[in-house]
């Protein structure tokens, strides 16, 4: 390409990304006349240079842009957001042409006669029709091409700081950083910028690579010389040495410095962003930018980009409201998104905040079980803080819709990857209502970081420092202590259990040593997991230059680089992100969750069943669903209190009646007991149980009907007779109300009725799927209308569909209507419906859409008896 | 960068056209056995070398090491060909580059710079051990002895490596 054309499309872009800046900035302050004037000179002097390099389209489009600010600058036009839209419209379509310029090397054919037409009306005053036409389109703008402001072109040239203004090239340009300058008439810009421009030259960012990567080994090569001179005193090299340490320092630093470019430079398109989005959305949204001067390294600047573009995006879509929402909740009608960048230890921390709606956590739960991510059991277990974490995972999106904007499902996860792989993390708070805060730790620059030096089995190794929250020297002696649990080593801190992480272990270096020993535990921090690394010494920390790790090493996921040290050895440096993914720290819900899945998935096909096996009352195991059972604790027996003469323990802030099978058992003064804690939704009950004995996975075939309450009957589970208790019999015992009466006993004998359960609670559709099987039904689960209807077109036949009312998505009405639509394959099957609230008009809206019968969702026997009367119904009907 | 490239092009030249009658080779031997690797591939030749391990690396990875300020990978040719662990004495290693990567291969003693002729060379015999012959790129009949030819691509293709 030319080189005058190609200076041209650089130093154009660099004014264009401005313009856009500070167009918004005037349409909020449209009196300013030194932002009026800068804007004017900077669409000058592209109609200038376009003129110049024979452009004529482009100067065309230019000039009719001149004309309207022109007339702004005058005070002839009032500045209205109409008018900058129209403003903004002409700099896009500037923005496409030399998209193609720069593909072409050719302007594109074509001419714009509309919008110069409308331009023109705009400067002569009779602006208002013309440009209700063209207000609701600008705002699609965004697909043109864009040109970054401060990317390096395809030549891998990137403006050094000064060099805003260094275009000598061009005689008739002025420099766009006009703020600086004082504001002058057109006519004298021409000829005074040869002295700006020769304060500045361009560098090609390979130059400066190479010169960072020069630099990088200096110091090393000076830590190296360093090391040896502490071991020798009195050296005559002391003093040169001492004065090339400066010296390495210093063109360290400097080196360093023209690498460094204000984060602004990745912000400057973001009040465009947030324009364009508050319009399109129909939000008030102030972007407020504090630290934009704060420097960072030009690599780490264009990788944390996108991300934070992806972030505000999502601030103004998802989290701030509609204005009346906002009135509604009693905040400002403007919402605010806050992007702060601050230097912080050798790190830059960026956040970006907003007081919108904040993560609502019930719909990021909700939205984990339905994508598989995890378990309701799983999801019992985690916090706020863990379970926010969510909206990182791949596909992961709780956007009720789709819009052009986000909410696709993509976003997130990628922002955190891209995040970690320079060696950042990111952290969220949020308050629902309140509004979301992330915070983004970056190094200042990839090439150089900060890492703790730890020793294990005899070889040392690298943390990063931004990972490592601090240190804790353990000893059998001392505070701290690695305690284990089934050797597994746990710390005590600060009155919570910290997951440890053997290194000897983990890279497979040899056995622990014996538990007694001291050892060093550095803390590591990585998104919301917090571990702890074993090592067997720490030493200091050391600036390091990370080198990547070579080809045929790079598929350990535990490193993420190598270094060479002061002594000169090699030393790796651990990524902490692999290894919590290695000790599935990150991803042990993750997995858990897909393990169960894949469990019921097969549930579904060989119809087994992972069941638990204890031990209470009497020698002969007992058996219970797994996936009824919350969690399995062992409680202290001193704790058990009682009330109203029934044992209760105090349990996650709550009171949680113990249930014993065995009506007689006591429970003996000490120790520990174990229980099975059963929970739904706010309730929880404990059954007591002498032992537990083993998970297996097995087919319930309930063989013999019990004749004693608080039981199934008796199964063969992994060759032995087995008690499947009755978790219902259980559940009534610690609330009265949790199913209505209680009544046991066998009920039909129809083996060869099917029956179709919808629930969306995976705790009813367990509890009441046994029942019926036991009942003699064969069941078939469904944990929404979406799904049951599936079920249909794949032509499953059943003789009666048993469904909850209130679902998610498709109601228990509509999905009985979607039923019995004309014609469909199970227009004709009964339908009873399940409610927790039954009142007569719901009853009377159930009949109209077709229920056949309703029952109330816990009353087991009346659900067993419609069953029986509605199949013999049809019987005698058919 | 620019200024090496037409030394560079000028070492080729020659190699080129020996190509057509002799190849330059640097000999080497592990456990008695005399191996060659083209002499344009050779960096440099090390004695033993202070070696960093790296846990959870393939068998055949015995560390890394500084050479100048570079990161090289080190890769035991013994334990790549299936043989014993050396049994004392001093290892040395040759400094092969590929892919813009050094590796350092440790073997048992570095012989000399050969050139051979075009006319002595062979492929490998059909009944070489699959563990030899997924490396060797041909043999060399000496006068007195056999040389291997080592293909430096293959000897890198570690399956731990590839299987990830």
């Amino acid at each position: 390409m030319d080189d005058l054309l190609r200076e041209f499309l650089t130093e154009t872009s660099e004014s264009i990304a401005q313009i856009d800046v500070e167009l918004v900035k005037l349409e909020q302050n449209p009196n300013n006349p030194e932002l009026l004037s800068s804007i004017f000179r900077l669409v000058h002097t592209i109609k200038g240079t376009c003129g110049f390099l024979g452009l004529p389209r482009l100067e065309h489009l230019a000039h009719a842009g001149e004309n309207v600010l022109g007339k702004f600058r005058d005070g002839e036009l009032p500045v209205t957001p109409l008018a900058v839209s129209l403003i903004l419209k002409s700099i896009d379509t500037i923005k496409t042409l030399l998209a193609v310029l720069e593909a072409t090397q050719a302007e594109a054919p074509g001419n714009d006669e509309e919008l110069i037409a409308e331009l023109n009306a705009m400067a002569e005053g009779h602006l208002d029709h013309v440009a209700t036409v063209s207000a609701p389109k600008e705002v699609h703008m965004d697909d043109a091409p864009v040109f970054p402001a401060n990317v390096p072109d395809e030549h891998g040239f990137v403006p050094v700081p000064a060099s805003e203004t260094g275009k000598a090239q061009t005689a008739s340009a002025p420099a766009p950083d006009a703020k600086k300058q004082e504001v002058k008439p057109m006519e004298e810009l021409g000829t005074k910028e040869s002295a700006v421009a020769s304060q500045s030259i361009r560098v090609s960012v390979d130059q400066l690579e190479n010169l960072m990567v020069i630099a990088s080994e200096l110091v090393l090569t000076r830590n190296q010389l360093m090391q040896i001179l502490r071991s020798q005193k009195d050296s005559a090299f002391a003093t040169p040495l001492q004065r090339l340490n400066h010296v390495t320092s210093e063109l360290q630093e400097g080196v360093m410095k023209t690498r460094m470019q204000p984060i602004g430079n990745a912000w400057s398109k973001l009040p465009r962003v947030v324009r364009d989005l508050s319009l399109e959305l129909g939000k008030k949204i102030n972007l407020q930018m504090v630290g934009a001067e704060t420097e960072l390294d030009r690599q780490v600047l264009e990788l944390i980009k996108d991300p934070l573009t992806h972030m505000v995006r999502n601030s103004a879509d998802h989290g701030i409201e509609v204005p009346a929402d906002r009135m509604q909740a009693g905040k400002q009608e403007t919402g605010t998104i806050l992007l702060n960048a601050y230097h912080e230890g050798g790190h830059i921390v960026i956040e970006v905040s907003d007081d919108g709606k904040g993560l609502a956590i019930s719909r990021i739960k909700t939205k984990a079980v339905q994508s598989g991510l995890a378990t309701e059991a799983d999801l019992a277990n985690m916090t706020d803080q863990q379970i926010m974490q969510f909206i990182f995972k791949p596909g992961f999106s709780t956007a009720t819709k789709v819009t052009a904007v986000s909410g696709r499902g993509v976003g997130m996860d990628v922002v955190k990857t891209n995040i970690e792989k320079i060696g950042g993390t990111v952290d969220l708070q949020s308050t629902e209502g309140k509004g979301s805060r992330f915070l983004i730790k970056i190094p200042l620059t990839l090439a150089i970081v900060s890492a703790l030096i730890v020793e294990c089995a005899g070889e040392r190794f690298a943390i990063p420092q931004i990972c490592v929250v601090e240190l804790v020297h353990a000893s059998a002696h001392s505070e701290y202590h690695v305690e284990r649990i089934n050797n597994t080593p746990v710390l005590r801190l600060r009155n919570r259990l910290l997951p440890l992480v053997s290194l000897r272990r983990t890279l497979k270096l040899g056995e622990d040593k014996d538990s007694a020993d001291t050892a060093f535990i550095v803390v590591i921090q990585v998104g919301s997991a917090n571990f702890g690394i074993i090592v067997d010494r720490v030493f200091d920390t050391e600036e390091i230059v990370v080198k990547p790790v070579s080809p045929i090493l790079r598929h350990i996921e535990l490193f993420s680089g190598n270094t060479i040290l002061g002594d000169g050895s090699v030393v790796m440096i651990l990524d902490p992100n692999g290894v919590a993914t290695r000790v599935g720290e990150i991803h042990a819900a993750e997995s858990s969750a897909a393990k169960q899945n894949a469990r019921q998935a097969q549930g579904r096909t060989d119809g087994k069943q992972s069941l638990l096996l204890f031990r209470a009352c009497g020698a002969a195991p007992k058996a219970v669903p797994l996936s009824l059972v919350a969690r399995l604790e062992e409680i202290d027996r001193k704790t058990v209190e009682y009330s109203d003469n029934k044992p209760v323990v105090q349990y996650r802030g709550k009171l949680m009646p113990l249930v014993s099978i065995d009506v007689d058992a006591k429970m003996a003064g000490e120790g520990t007991q174990p229980i099975l804690v059963f929970s739904d939704q706010e309730r929880s009950m404990g059954l007591i149980v002498d032992e537990i004995i083993d998970i297996v996975e097995d087919r319930i075939n309930v063989d013999l009907s019990a004749q004693r309450p608080g039981f199934l009957g008796s199964a063969i589970v992994v060759g032995k007779a087995t008690d499947v208790i009755d978790t219902g019999h259980y559940l009534a015992q610690a609330y009265q109300d949790w199913f209505g009466k209680e009544q046991e006993g066998a009920f039909g004998e129809d083996s060869l009725h099917r029956v179709l359960l919808v629930d969306d609670s995976p705790f009813f559709r367990n509890l009441l799927a046994p029942l019926l099987t036991v009942a003699g039904y064969t069941v078939t689960t469904a944990d929404n209308a979406a799904d049951a209807l599936k079920l249909q077109e794949e032509g499953s036949v059943f003789d009666v569909i048993v469904s909850d009312i209130e679902m998610p998505g498709m109601n228990g009405f509509d999905f009985a209507a979607a039923v019995r639509r004309e014609g469909g394959l199970w227009s004709g099957v009964p339908f009873i419906a399940l409610s927790s609230h039954a009142t007569p008009r719901d009853i009377e809206r159930g009949r109209m859409v077709g229920f056949t019968d309703y029952v109330a969702k816990f009353n087991r026997e009346a659900l067993l008896a419609t069953l029986q009367q509605t199949l013999s119904s049809v019987k005698v009907s058919a | 960068m620019t200024d090496n490239l037409p030394t560079k092009a000028t070492n080729k030249l020659p190699a080129a056209v020996a190509e057509v009658a002799s190849r330059e080779f640097v000999t080497m031997f592990i456990a008695g056995q005399m191996f060659g690797i083209p002499v344009l591939q050779v960096q440099d030749v090390l004695g033993p070398q202070k070696i960093t391990r790296v846990p959870l690396a393939p068998p055949e990875v015995a560390g890394s090491l500084n050479l100048r300020g570079r990161i090289v990978t080190a890769i035991d040719v013994r334990v790549r060909l299936g043989l014993p662990p050396r049994d004392g004495g001093k290892d040395m290693s040759i400094v092969a580059d590929h892919g813009g990567e050094f590796y350092s291969l440790i073997v048992d003693q570095v012989g000399e710079v050969m050139s051979l002729p075009a006319a002595d060379y062979e492929k490998n015999p059909s009944t070489l051990d699959e563990r030899w012959r997924e490396v060797s790129d041909g043999i060399y009949r000496l006068k007195d002895s056999l040389l291997i030819i080592l293909d430096v691509q293959r000897l890198l293709r570690l399956e731990a490596a590839v299987a990830a």
